[in-house]
């Protein structure tokens, strides 16, 4: 049993309950204030969890491409696609056949994110060209093909069994929540009950040798973006049905960057290697919980930017051991001088 | 790992660049770079010819040619708002073929094309050239080749930089924002009866379409609501994800919300869903004001959902030749043309105008 304070998961532990003790303080304890409201629970703790959703969806298919030394900059462009044909279907705009049909939708939906991160990983794994420029093609192209199948237009559905992605609600709970604790756990058996999460550290560590000691790194790498566009078309669900609408132009603009945001704080090295999926998931909510924050303080709409970096910088500056040792280093020195 | 960081936030910056280029119209934003691209080649071989045929077509009948000839040079395809404007302005030129002769030229979001289409204007020689400036600046050179020619120029629904000088066009004609929030807030105060707590849904920070809906909605309920209070005013950057975001939160900091102002109508689209979820009717516990006039909006209403939206309309076709028409007959015109934008409420939406919505 490793030591508590050693764990990968706890610096941004840390940094989110300081977040979230602050926000208390702030607020004179109110920001923690949860109700029953029509019979499911009400409140920004709430907010977080089903908002923050979507960010820990993506978080976790990006901490696996960031683990092999790679990164998936189309995860807001995928978004974007699985919102428009999931949202044309249901409004029977395409595919007139299926009746708009919600669970066709949805898994065509899927199907598409997982065709999005096949086109990934093509490009990565069999051709070798560098994952940023890789995905980059995607996050360009991908919202043009967003726009192309909603013909232009913010889709907008009535669909009430599409709503519950988003909108629903089991025992109390968020139902998106439901989603994405679903997506940690199957990677979780994933990478800690089957040989690939080795893999995956080792492709990220040196794929090289990975390959010489056995490991089918194309095969592996090919997986991980495929799973991170299913991933990510998951949070492109999610954010339609939340919005009753496939916004193409918007949808999932520049997540890309908080996703990678998260895994960063949650610690996770973005060359490569070492990975922790519940700290990515911890550093998604803690990009959340920002967020909130933020619009819970009524932060003017000119300053948001700046105090989210920094809060950003705050945070990214605690979890590096060096910037910590040094702080701790001159707290010491202080505390002899004034002892001597 | 340096050169991926910086090739980031120059994606980063360009991005946001693209964001804050969208400002008038609101609901576009960043500009579809890849499908531009893609279609630009085929396409402007396909437009360039089309143009030079109808070039040739001019340049015959010039002698006699008392039809009125514009030409429009659209911006692109770049959200629903404009395909209706453009849809609008090819309809009625399709409809009086007799009396109007019209000349479109798409510049697939770029302003080199619509410089080019400009220049080609000019030496078609038509009699009025009308286009929405795709970005405020660097129009000098093709607008005063404009003037040497004599050839009156129009804007529509967009401005140019202030600083280039006002006498490089002959008019322009756009929604007027300011107004926009005005009516916005006699609305309101209709609505609320002259008192109440009113939240604020502020579009992309710095967009002058978020800045002037602002101050007219604001200054009016200052100088003429004393019991009507704005409590709080938050960006959800003209999206329907944010707005929704924005409102969850706000419905939580105050209990005691009795309207919301929202800067366009997808905010408000996403405000009903907040509203809704925190238990409260839309429309009715929570009344509801919007910018615009997209389809949604008008059907939110019809749900009695919505309360109001202050249209920001794109069906220009009228007015634009209307004033071509003034302008060759050497009339002068206004400066800036009001758009014909309507107010509607409640009581003014009923189903045919819902269906008759086309954008």
């Amino acid at each position: 049993m490793k030591k508590l304070k050693d764990r990968m998961e706890f610096r941004p532990l840390l940094s989110l309950i300081i977040i979230l003790l602050i926000c208390g303080i702030l607020s004179g304890g109110s920001f923690f204030k949860i109700s029953v409201v029509e019979g499911h629970l009400y409140g920004r703790l709430l907010d977080i969890l089903r908002n923050g959703s979507k960010y820990m969806i993506l978080a976790i298919g990006m901490t696996m491409v960031l683990a092999t030394g790679g990164t998936d900059i189309s995860v807001g462009s995928v978004m974007a696609i699985s919102g428009a044909l999931a949202c044309s279907i249901v409004d029977q705009r395409i595919l007139m056949g299926l009746n708009g049909n919600v669970f066709a939708a949805i898994i065509l939906a899927l199907g598409a994110g997982a065709l999005c991160g096949a086109w990934n990983g093509f490009l990565v794994a069999k051709l070798k060209v560098q994952p940023i420029v890789a995905t980059l093609i995607l996050m360009t192209a991908g919202r043009g093909i967003a726009q192309l199948i909603a013909d232009g237009k913010i889709v907008t559905i009535t669909s009430d069994a599409y709503y519950y992605i988003s909108g629903g609600y089991i025992l109390g709970l968020p139902f998106p929540m439901y989603i994405a604790a679903f997506m940690l756990i199957l990677s979780l058996i994933m990478t800690k009950k089957t040989a690939f999460g080795l893999a995956v550290e080792s492709i990220g560590v040196n794929s090289e040798s990975a390959r010489l000691a056995g490991i089918k790194v194309e095969r592996n790498l090919w997986m991980i973006y495929v799973f991170c566009g299913v991933c990510a078309a998951l949070a492109g669900l999610i954010e339609s049905a939340g919005i009753k609408g496939a916004d193409c132009n918007n949808c999932g603009l520049m997540i890309e960057m908080d996703g990678i945001l998260a895994v960063a704080i949650g610690g996770t090295s973005l060359s490569g290697g070492r990975f922790s999926l519940i700290s990515s998931i911890i550093g998604a909510l803690v990009v959340q919980t920002i967020t909130t924050m933020i619009l819970a303080f009524g932060v003017a709409p000119e300053v948001i930017r700046v105090f989210k970096a920094l809060i950003v910088i705050v945070v990214c500056l605690a979890q590096s051991p060096a910037f910590m040792a040094k702080m701790k280093g001159l707290f010491d020195k202080k505390r002899m001088v004034a002892q001597g | 790992m340096k050169k991926a960081i910086a090739l980031l936030m120059g994606l980063t910056m360009a991005a946001s660049l693209t964001a804050c280029g969208g400002s008038q119209s609101t609901t576009a934003t960043a500009a579809p770079a890849a499908q531009t691209e893609k279609a630009a080649e085929g396409d402007t071989e396909a437009a360039k010819a089309e143009e030079q045929t109808e070039a040739a077509k001019t340049e015959e009948k010039k002698s006699g040619n008392d039809k009125l000839v514009v030409g429009f040079a659209q911006i692109g395809q770049e959200s629903g708002w404009r395909d209706a404007e453009t849809n609008d302005v090819q309809w009625y030129a399709a409809r009086n073929t007799d009396t109007i002769e019209l000349t479109f030229a798409d510049a697939q979001q770029k302003q080199e094309n619509q410089i080019k289409a400009i220049r080609n204007f000019i030496e078609m020689g038509v009699d009025v050239i009308v286009f929405p400036p795709v970005v405020e600046t660097g129009w000098e050179a093709v607008l005063t080749e404009c003037q040497e020619a004599d050839i009156p120029v129009i804007l529509v629904d967009r401005g140019i930089d202030a600083s280039a000088g006002d006498d490089l066009y002959t008019t322009m004609i756009a929604s007027d924002h300011v107004w926009a929030g005005e009516q916005a807030a006699i609305v309101m105060n209709d609505l609320l009866e002259g008192n109440g707590k009113v939240v604020e849904l502020e579009g992309t920070v710095g967009a002058s379409a978020a800045v002037q809906r602002k101050k007219g909605f604001d200054e009016y309920i200052a100088a003429n609501c004393p019991d009507i209070e704005i409590v709080d005013s938050q960006t959800g950057d003209f999206t329907r994800a944010m707005g929704k975001e924005v409102m969850e939160s706000f419905l939580k900091t105050y209990s005691d919300i009795d309207a919301v102002f929202c800067h366009n109508d997808d905010m408000a689209l996403g405000a009903i869903e907040a509203i809704k979820e925190a238990g409260k009717k839309p429309g009715q516990d929570i009344k509801i004001i919007g910018v615009d006039g997209v389809k949604g909006a008008f059907e939110a209403i019809l749900a009695g959902e919505m309360n109001c939206t202050v249209e920001c309309t794109p069906i220009l076709a009228e007015q634009i030749f209307d004033t071509a028409a003034k302008l060759k007959n050497g009339e002068t015109v206004d400066k800036w043309i009001m758009s014909a934008d309507g107010v509607y409420t409640e009581d003014k939406v009923t189903q045919e105008v819902v269906d008759g919505r086309q954008y």
